[in-house]
């Protein structure tokens, strides 16, 4: 095994890791907040690759299509997020606690289902414009350009994320609400409103990860559920509703399937649920700590 | 007395159906009985024992899967591989359940969601054993269990046992800690409950049961395939159980035979079940929480009692 090869599939395991770590912090925002684990997250995320194909198969071969593309996507899933959550799910937050997991998921199936209607069962891909195609050269091994987009990517929503929750007032009442939603309701905050956004912010994440997943991998009916698992089990090594635990996690999780591509190829899907496994048998409750 | 009338009608009933029936509707018939056990095993822990058991499909496809196995690549004889699927179900249920129950209600029903779907990823993959994603097809039984009449004596007869062993268990000293666990776990640890083993133990009966079900299913279609621990397959059943009703008995069976019934009538017209299901879900948290038992209990003690408040269910705070 050479040093070129364990760097490249270094950089191929970052780069999944940057993905899940996009899509894992919308997860863990609502978790945080509104105490939801959304299951129809995956959905959202497969629904944010189908758009952002339909966008660039719309604009053609400019290089604009993918940044259209990109910025596409993530809108049209917060919308339909923002929507089902002031329609819906904001009816049910007096109820029990099953009943809004329940909500999601039914939600999920919906969802799945429309899509297989709308785009069909067939396998697309988007083709990243010719500047992004290819690969350089560092160090002697052959990088492939969109992968180190996401390597900035990543990075990028972490920061953007951590500037929202700590430097604007409404990520500070998010925050405040996810530690003492009833609290933060006596000071006279519209905890329902605080709520709506923060789970728009969170479907935002999902449809921006399917976005950024398309160019690299093929569109397809299903894509969703390994992501929904991945990402559930991110959050709970992570600790849930942490910002920082759910990059932690998904660190772990894109760098341990690496090594296990690199040891032992037909079962490197195992190795970060045996790496979680681990985990959780020495601390139940994940890394980091949990919002609540 | 009402209740062991009906219970005397139904289980003769159960007798004569393959007599009146024609054959298409005795197959539908021992279809809804497996799904209501199944249901109904799921509901020990989720209605009875307050846990968010996720993905409750596993421990059916592990007790399929173990039997067909058995009896296809390693030439067991059927009843000894019948026997096993459940006891392999049921340590499925104590190796996930142990990683489970140490985590609060949220993480639990999350990792089992992952756990789950790390068996249906091996039964997918596994081809040499599990046959992939074809399945296993074909599996030779006993020339009894090849007729319908057979197979359908097999799954009522064990249906009942089955039923009646988890009903016992409701009613157990066992069953109603319980439920006093679901309804108050602090103070139940406070009184000396061991709440962990308890919740475990559920844990392991219910997926022995959905284990049951599971090779009663291999009795009855002669094969098992993936989708058999697929999670849509757990929320199926999870919606039975909201259908029927989590706070009767009664409840889950009475949904699986709704949604079985949904199942096969839609699957004439649409490819879109999934689509349907979702919809019945929401539908169902909005408008009939309670679920379809739970809806007539009330309206009963209701017009039994016309003071006394009937019970809000659905309004519980978790």
């Amino acid at each position: 095994m050479d040093a070129a090869a364990v760097l490249g599939q270094l950089v191929v395991g970052l780069s999944r890791a940057m993905i899940l770590f996009i899509v894992s912090a919308g997860l863990t925002l609502i978790l945080g907040v509104l105490r939801v684990p959304n299951v129809f997250h995956g959905s959202l995320y497969m629904l944010g690759a189908f758009v952002a194909w339909t966008v660039a198969e719309a604009v053609g071969p400019h290089p604009a299509g993918l940044w259209l593309a990109l910025a596409a996507a993530p809108l049209v899933t917060a919308a339909v997020g923002l929507v089902l959550e002031r329609l819906l799910l904001s009816r049910l937050y007096y109820r029990e606690h099953l009943m809004l997991i329940l909500f999601t998921f039914g939600v999920m199936l919906v969802l799945n289902d429309l899509v297989k209607l709308l785009w069909g069962p067939t396998y697309r891909s988007l083709v990243p414009p010719p500047s992004l195609q290819g690969a350089v050269t560092l160090l002697g091994v052959a990088l492939p350009k969109f992968n180190l987009v996401l390597l900035v990517a990543g990075p990028l929503v972490g920061v953007g994320l951590w500037l929202f929750t700590h430097r604007t007032r409404a990520g500070r009442i998010a925050r405040a609400a996810a530690t003492d939603r009833d609290m933060v309701a006596v000071l006279g905050v519209d905890v329902s409103r605080v709520f709506g956004m923060a789970f728009a912010l969170g479907c935002f994440l999902a449809g921006l990860g399917g976005a950024l997943v398309a160019p690299t991998t093929s569109i397809t009916l299903g894509m969703d559920h390994s992501l929904l698992i991945d990402s559930f089990l991110i959050v709970i090594v992570g600790g849930l509703g942490n910002l920082w635990g759910a990059l932690a996690g998904s660190l772990l999780f894109g760098i341990t399937q690496s090594v296990g591509l690199l040891v032992w190829p037909q079962f490197a899907v195992a190795f970060p649920y045996a790496v979680t496994a681990a985990v959780l048998l020495v601390r139940p409750t994940g890394l980091l700590r949990s919002a609540w | 007395m009402s209740g062991r009338v009906l219970l005397g009608l139904a289980l003769a009933a159960l007798a004569a159906a393959p007599a009146v029936l024609p054959p298409f509707f005795v197959y539908l018939l021992a279809l809804v009985l497996v799904t209501g056990l199944l249901a109904t095993s799921l509901n020990l822990v989720l209605g009875y024992g307050g846990l968010y058991q996720f993905h409750h499909g596993v421990f059916y496809g592990i007790g399929a899967y173990t039997a067909a196995v058995g009896i296809t690549r390693l030439g067991w004889p059927a009843w000894l591989a019948f026997l096993v699927g459940p006891l392999a179900a049921g340590l499925a249920g104590l190796v996930i359940g142990f990683f489970c129950v140490r985590l609060s209600r949220l993480y639990f029903g999350m990792l089992q969601l992952s756990l789950g779907s790390f068996v249906w990823i091996v039964a997918l993959r596994w081809y040499p054993v599990t046959g992939g994603d074809n399945g296993i097809h074909g599996i030779p039984l006993p020339p009894v269990l090849q007729t319908l009449p057979g197979a359908y004596a097999l799954v009522a007869g064990a249906v009942v046992a089955s039923l009646a062993a988890l009903w016992a268990v409701v009613r157990s000293p066992f069953g109603l800690t319980l439920q006093a666990i679901r309804d108050n776990p602090q103070r139940s640890e406070v009184m000396g409950v061991d709440v962990r083993a308890h919740q475990l133990a559920a844990i392991v009966l219910a997926a022995f049961f959905a284990g049951v079900a599971g090779v009663l299913y291999v009795a009855l279609e002669r094969s098992v395939f993936p989708s058999m621990l697929f999670w849509v397959l757990s929320l199926e059943i999870l919606v039975m159980c909201l259908l029927g009703g989590w706070f009767t008995f009664s409840g889950p069976l009475v949904g699986a035979a709704v949604v079985v019934g949904l199942r096969t009538l839609a699957g004439r017209y649409t490819e879109y079940w999934t689509l349907v299901l979702g919809v019945l879900l929401i539908l169902l948290i909005f408008f009939l929480p309670e679920g379809i038992m739970g809806h007539l209990q009330q309206r009963w003690n209701a017009h039994r009692a016309p003071s006394a408040r009937p019970a809000t269910a659905g309004d519980v705070r978790g």
